[in-house]
């Protein structure tokens, strides 16, 4: 080797590095600053929301639902009628103010608002029953969305629970709790709902629970199903997971300097799993979204009478004809919600899933 | 092999057993008799009822007779109309069947064209517009999908006739069903071939002369076929509960409107009935394509 260079090496002993100080030459300036460190340090918290943000598709879709969830809250506040209320003109009722289109009035609305009186208009017009549109489409909206986001963190609960313990206890408790969960998973889950829901519709009784007895049998029963059924995909996930992180050598290295097993879990398998199973539930709500105004559109959703998107839309089938905008509304409702999060749920998952930056 | 299959198909049974039981046992959970119609009976007259119907005896043994039953094709009759159901489903599954089995052609025909249309001009305009469509009909529950169609098509344009016996027209039931699904395919189609055209038997096959159309026919497209397979099942499961609304929606009267029907009429023989039946074709063809996918891809082990 040595014989390729001008200089002569220097005879050193065998065992030294054989280094020869005259190839080396000092850094510049210009070279020294190529190792200073230009970024931010940061976090992989941050770094997934920086490239969410960067996301026009994912940002719109949180405006968007921004947008809803303040018209749900909101709008009940500042809209004068009620849900189940027919409209009702200075006091009196107006059986001639159904099925007005949208920011039309009837001919005693209109009367009254040319003496003097004011009418808050009827943004989606009215329906059948001379309702307001709009504020029945606006607590669809809330039992829709409600049920979603409820079934979804049960989903989360009972499959992250249930594939955790599978996965960290391992041999014969994870194969007999995973056999389970394939039966579960091999059943057609809709016709089950669908059996389930007709049976609880009629022989349970929440009349006396206080929560309940708002929210109707239909939906608990939807719950119920949902927390049943939906959650062994979730299970499955978690598993997985869990069995690849703990084969990890990060994860050995814990164990042979001595770490417990509730600190090998907080400090390794949780923060590895969690964008996961975020990832996965942002997904789940879209599914149960559609579940849940399913149900609703045969007839096996929330009670009357009040509205989900699901129930609306069928309503409006029947006069479809003569007013198509009573389907229109709830239908690109149900079109908007679902699209945010499925959006949302893509772009959570290419922000925070490791395994597909690359 | 053999081992894979005996342990896919036991599972297979006992989904099915676990469907019958459930079902049995749900509908039995309802309050109130079947016969507990709009008009008061005498106590003779249901007890006559009851014991035409085998409803006098333990639940047990109910279930163990009806178990019997069905293995031997026999569904019972409908409480309501007093028909058979093998019969009524045999014949209302005919329409549905034509329909749902040109909705699955179309899915998956469609789907894996536009899916392969997408993944060869990634990023340029067909994939954007491809995406955009497939983005916004996944986003669509088959009942919004199939009213939207009836309003734009059958009432506004009246470029299709609205649904009759007599006549026909499968256009529309058949798009409904078919979009969502297509829509996944196309997607599932697209992933898994930009992932194929990204390996190296591809960079192989190109360098060693083999022309363009059949490295995407014979080497890309093949391969990437693969992960559709394993969607047949689930197609199907999506296809068959999609049928319900949708037969609903265009008053077609094939087994999912039937369904629909004896839900709302609480006709429990006829729910029973329909459901193992409907239960039975899903959990088959979920069997047939995990088999399918296992044999058609030598990589996955066995076990």
């Amino acid at each position: 080797m040595a014989k390729n260079f001008d200089i002569p090496t220097p005879k050193k002993r065998l065992l030294s590095l054989q280094m020869d100080p005259k190839k080396f030459e000092p850094a510049t300036d210009a070279e020294k600053r190529q190792q200073d460190v230009m970024a931010e340090s940061t976090t992989f918290f941050r770094d997934g929301m920086r490239r969410l943000m960067q996301n026009p598709l994912a940002v719109m879709s949180m405006v968007i639902l921004l947008l809803v969830i303040l018209m749900m809250i909101f709008a009940p506040l500042f809209v004068p009628y009620g849900y189940e209320e027919m409209i009702t003109v200075n006091g009196v009722r107006d059986p001639a103010a159904a099925n007005l289109a949208p920011f039309h009035y009837s001919a005693l609305e209109q009367q009254y608002m040319d003496q003097g009186g004011k009418i808050f208009p009827h943004i989606m017009g009215t329906d059948e029953l001379s309702r307001d549109y709009f504020i029945r489409v606006v607590y669809g909206t809330r039992v829709s969305f409600l049920v979603g986001v409820f079934a979804s963190l049960m989903v989360l609960i009972i499959g992250v629970l249930y594939g955790a313990i599978s996965g960290y206890a391992g041999g014969r408790v994870d194969l007999w709790m995973m056999r389970i969960v394939d039966i579960i998973y091999s059943l057609p889950d809709l016709l089950i709902i669908i059996l389930l829901a007709v049976v609880f519709k009629e022989s349970l009784d929440f009349s006396q629970i206080p929560i309940f007895a708002n929210l109707g049998t239909n939906m608990v029963s939807m719950f119920i199903v949902f927390g049943l059924l939906y959650w062994v995909g979730m299970a499955r996930l978690v598993r997985g997971q869990i069995l690849t992180i703990k084969e990890n050598e990060y994860v050995l290295a814990a164990k042979s300097i001595g770490a417990s097993a509730k600190r090998i879990i907080q400090k390794h398998i949780i923060p590895n799993i969690i964008s996961v199973i975020i990832i996965m539930t942002a997904q789940e709500i879209p599914a149960a979204i559609f579940t849940e105004s399913y149900l609703s559109f045969i007839g096996l959703g929330v009670a009357l009478p009040m509205p989900s998107l699901g129930s609306l839309a069928n309503a409006a089938r029947s006069g479809m004809q003569s007013y198509p905008w009573k389907l229109v509304f709830p239908s690109v409702m149900i079109i908007l919600i679902v699209l945010a999060f499925n959006l949302i749920g893509d772009a959570l998952r290419d922000a925070f899933d490791p395994k597909l930056r690359k | 092999m053999a081992k894979y299959l005996v342990k896919r198909v036991a599972l297979a049974l006992v989904s099915l057993f676990l469907v019958c039981f459930i079902t049995f046992f749900t509908m039995n959970a309802i309050p109130g008799g079947p016969f507990n119609g709009e008009k008061a009976k005498s106590a003779a007259v249901m007890q006559v009822l009851n014991e035409r119907y085998g409803l006098d005896k333990p639940v047990g043994e109910q279930f163990f007779n009806y178990l019997k039953n069905i293995l031997h094709g026999d569904f019972g009759v409908s409480l309501k109309t007093g028909r058979d159901i093998a019969t009524t489903i045999g014949e209302s599954f005919k329409v549905s069947a034509k329909i749902g089995l040109l909705a699955i052609l179309v899915a998956l025909i469609f789907g894996i064209i536009l899916g392969a249309i997408a993944a060869l001009n990634r990023n340029k305009w067909p994939d954007r517009v491809i995406i955009f469509f497939v983005t916004l009909f996944t986003a669509m529950p088959s009942f919004v999908m199939a009213s939207f169609l009836l309003l734009i098509f059958c009432i506004q344009l009246e470029w299709v006739p609205v649904w009759s016996t007599n006549n026909p027209n499968y256009v529309l039931p058949v798009l409904a069903l078919s979009l969502s699904p297509m829509a996944y395919i196309t997607r599932l189609t697209k992933t898994s071939m930009l992932d194929v055209l990204g390996q190296d038997y591809i960079r192989t096959a190109r360098a060693k002369g083999v022309a363009h159309w059949k490295v995407i026919f014979v080497h890309a497209l093949r391969n990437s076929l693969i992960p559709v397979i394993t969607y047949v099942g689930p197609l199907t499961a999506s296809i068959l509960t999609g049928s319900l609304v949708i037969e609903k929606i265009f008053t077609i009267g094939g087994l999912g409107s039937k369904f629909v029907d004896s839900i709302t009429n609480r006709d429990y023989t006829m729910i029973m009935g329909t459901t193992i039946f409907l239960a039975f074709i899903m959990i088959l063809m979920n069997l047939v394509s995990d088999i399918l996918y296992k044999i058609v891809d030598p990589r996955i082990k066995l076990d």
